[in-house]
């Protein structure tokens, strides 16, 4: 097939874009360099002026005294909108971010279309391989990219969802100094991304995965003067390579097993290794290893922890890459190796007990957060936790989709809270909010249609995805049903955290400061790509209507050719019976599924309707209990009482003893040693030329006697 | 009647000693040079006894007599040099002791 060197045009245009708004940025700073500005430059990069240092300083102490106290709304705010300087150059970057993020969707969607114009099956890819990078004997590594059904449908989502963040933002940091380099991170995170899915070889898509875990760094600490966002993002950083490290030594064992790191070669030897029998402990441990690095990318148990305070980040950071984008990387890696997973049993299982499990700890979790924007990260890791569920289960079609109108619904929600947390003058504790349907209508309709997705409300698209899974999980029976009572419990929660939140944030009286605070809609730039994502998230389910309804499901043809593999394994194992489950339990579980949704989603919003006296009731009642769900089951501390502390003092005996006695020791002590031998022997040479004399002629009388004396 | 080989070795050895012991103990460098220099003698004297002791009658062997005009030719050079030291060392330091240069003690 003929070369298609366009498709490098869809990550080359956000490349290019960051980098033009990184200049434009630079080109600002130093404009602004000149005098008489910088009062209102929150982020210390003049630190001459004194008064924006110590702003910043306050602000960061204030928080720590907030942090100590307990419970710790972590104020969203960029809190200078005096106008900056050289508004020119940063509205010039603005408009090149959206414009390269215009035109990469389109490629993406001419993609889309002619990979839809190929004839159906394993064909249809479309490829560029423009040269060889890495060739030796017996290894090749090409720089490649290719567009299959997979790559396409998240390249969609990733342009498309990535767009209306981009225009969304436009609006949200208005303001703000770092407005250009704020679109520079955001079109270079783009860029990672669409290299991670496009990327034919495993060392390609190590490098998006690496790209976007940087840009993930740069965003979450954006507003790094403030002190705790610099701190959230080393946390997310480090746990991220944790779980890199893993992925790196799995893909060491793909090149070992099978002496590539492509791709589509690796996903069809599979099919023979599996079948000769040989291998398959390896094949298991590599699977195992790669799931470690999705755990950790993808915000799983035991690594999640990350992702709740990645919410330092500005708001539209979350939507994009800590709901949408990033951290669905893991089960895009999953889907596309799913014959490496499907391969073993244990490991499918292995992936839904975490899948499940992380579901259920962040659903909990996210019952008594007060930041709405916490709400909203335990809601994601929880929904992350559901795709890796189906994963377990072999739906690999099913953890795309959930992955596609969580997109949707999630990013939705998070630009409402955005969108609210903008009107609410940087306020993020639902507490000191509510009333404010009336005062931002058009956010509160908008949410109200993601907040219906997220709790799976029937006929919303996170309805059929959720179901999809759960039905999935039904059917692989065993104790793959414990996995799906928990799922369904899950549901339960989410349907009653989602309309608490709705509860405390629109609806009964407004319990901020009335006299300060003023809320207001925000502007179209930020309403706009709300209401279009609340249209997706409404009409998002049609991609994959359920097979009971009587029509075909849209997205598991589409992506047919790429989960056969996986899916043709599992059933070779079960003789070539797929489970099936009889229209009257589908249905069955449908019903169910909207019961619980509704039920729950109903007493959710009934609690808090009028107010927060719940939530006091429930915290001195219980104060155990929420505390013990308010920290994430006490994962955190954990690490930190378990982990942390004992690394620290095993840092601290080595720096000791290690450190200070044996190796300072041997260091110091082999210059004390020549110092003590050279000032012994000083004294032999005292400057005299007799005393040398004495020394020559008695070495000489010396030879001269043993030489008689022999 | 011919001074015996033994004589003169002997002599040669006293003169060397009283040499090295006036180089160790003098301090004056010019007293040390003259040292030196009963030092260098005493070898050609030991050169000469020793061409004597190995010449054949009508055959001398002139190993010795050459060895020792070379010595001599030296010592001149260095007895130049040295003394030329010597003056540039009275020039800085107003004295001729040896003791007085010791800068470079460790």
């Amino acid at each position: 097939m003929a070369d298609q060197l366009w498709l490098w045009a869809i990550p080359a245009l956000p490349l290019a874009g960051s980098l033009i708004a990184g200049l434009l940025y630079l080109l600002g700073i130093e404009r602004r360099a000149a005098p008489a500005h910088g009062a209102h430059d929150a982020h210390g990069q003049h630190s001459a002026h004194g008064d924006s240092a110590a702003h910043a300083a306050a602000h960061a102490a204030g928080h720590a005294a907030a942090h100590a106290a307990g419970h710790a709304p972590s104020h969203d705010d960029h809190h200078d909108h005096a106008s900056t300087p050289n508004k020119g150059s940063a509205k010039l970057a603005a408009l090149v971010a959206c414009g390269v993020m215009a035109g990469a969707l389109a490629l993406a969607i001419k993609g889309f279309f002619a990979l839809r114009a190929l004839p159906e099956g394993s064909e249809r890819v479309l490829e560029s391989t423009p040269w060889h990078w890495i060739a030796v004997t017996g290894f090749q590594v090409d720089i490649s990219m290719v567009l299959d059904p997979l790559s396409s449908a998240l390249c969609l989502v990733i342009c498309g969802v990535g767009f209306l963040i981009h225009v969304y933002s436009t609006g949200y940091m208005k303001g703000d100094p770092g407005y250009a380099k704020f679109f520079a991170y955001l079109n270079l995170f783009v860029f990672a991304m669409l290299m991670l899915v496009l990327s034919s070889s495993l060392l390609g898509l190590f490098i998006g995965w690496e790209g976007v875990g940087l840009c993930s760094y740069l965003l979450i600490g954006f507003w790094y003067a403030k002190g705790w966002p610099a701190e959230a993002a080393q946390k997310a950083f480090v746990m991220n390579r944790i779980g890199d490290a893993s992925f790196l030594v799995g893909s060491f064992m793909l090149v070992k097993l099978f002496g590539t790191l492509d791709l589509s070669d690796i996903v069809n030897s599979i099919g023979a290794m599996v079948r000769s029998g040989e291998h398959t402990t390896e094949l298991m441990v590599a699977a195992l290893l790669l799931f470690g690095g999705c755990c950790g990318k993808s915000a799983q148990f035991p690594l999640f922890t990350w992702l709740p305070d990645a919410m330092a980040g500005p708001t539209p950071v979350s939507a994009l890459i800590h709901a949408a984008t990033m951290v669905t990387a893991g089960i895009y890696l999953v889907v596309r190796l799913n014959p490496l997973f499907a391969a073993s049993e244990i490991v499918l299982f292995v992936i839904g007990v975490v899948g499940a499990l992380t579901a259920l700890i962040g659903a909990s979790t996210a019952l008594v957060q007060r930041d709405i924007k916490k709400v909203l990260a335990y809601s994601t890791v929880s929904q992350l936790g559901y795709m890796f569920l189906a994963l377990g289960s072999g739906a690999f079609a099913a953890a795309i989709f959930h992955l596609i109108t969580h997109a949707f619904f999630k990013g939705l929600l998070f630009l409402g809270a955005g969108s609210v947390i903008h009107g609410m003058h940087h306020e993020q504790d639902m507490h000191k909010m509510g009333g404010l349907r009336k005062q931002m209508p058009r956010t509160f309709l908008t949410f109200l249609c993601g907040a219906g997705a997220l709790s799976g409300l029937p006929l919303l698209s996170g309805f059929f995805s959720k179901d999809e899974i759960l039905a999935h999980t039904f059917a692989s029976g065993g104790a793959y049903r414990v996995l799906w009572a928990v799922g369904l419990l899950t549901a339960a929660i989410t349907a009653f955290y989602t309309w608490r939140m709705v509860a405390l944030t629109f609806f009964g009286e407004g319990r901020y400061d009335k006299k300060h605070v003023h809320p207001q809609e925000s502007p179209a730039a930020m309403t706009v790509p709300l209401m279009v994502l609340a249209v997706l998230s409404v009409v998002g389910g049609a991609l994959g209507l359920p097979v009971v309804f009587g029509v075909a499901h849209a997205l598991n043809t589409w992506l047919e050719p790429v989960i056969a593999p996986g899916r043709d394994l599992i059933l070779a194992r079960h003789g070539g019976e797929a489970h099936h489950l009889s229209h009257a339990v589908e249905w069955a579980l449908l019903g169910l599924g909207s019961a619980i949704a509704l039920f729950f989603a109903h007493r959710g919003f009934h609690a808090y309707k009028a107010g927060i006296e719940r939530d006091e009731g429930l915290a001195r009642k219980r104060p155990g209990m929420f505390g013990f769900l308010g920290e994430a089951w006490g994962i955190d501390n954990a690490y930190t009482q378990r982990i942390v502390q004992p690394i620290k003092l095993i840092a601290f005996v080595t720096y000791v003893v290690i450190d200070q006695f044996v190796i300072d020791g041997a260091v110091n002590g082999t210059a004390a040693l020549a110092r003590t031998t050279g000032g012994g022997l000083r004294v032999l040479t005292d400057g005299r030329v007799r005393t040398y004399g004495i020394w020559i002629g008695g070495g000489a009388a010396l030879v001269v006697f043993f030489w008689i004396w022999s | 009647m011919q001074v015996p080989s033994e004589h003169l070795l002997i002599l040669a050895a006293v003169l060397f000693a009283i040499g090295v012991l006036g180089f160790l103990v003098r301090r004056n460098v010019i007293v040390v040079l003259m040292c030196v220099e009963l030092m260098l003698n005493a070898a050609n004297l030991t050169f000469l006894a020793a061409s004597r002791q190995h010449s054949i009658p009508g055959e001398p062997n002139l190993v010795g007599p050459v060895f020792a005009i070379f010595v001599i030719a030296i010592a001149a050079a260095e007895a130049a040099v040295g003394l030329a030291l010597v003056i540039a060392l009275f020039r800085l330091r107003q004295t001729t002791e040896s003791d007085a240069m010791q800068e470079m003690e460790g």
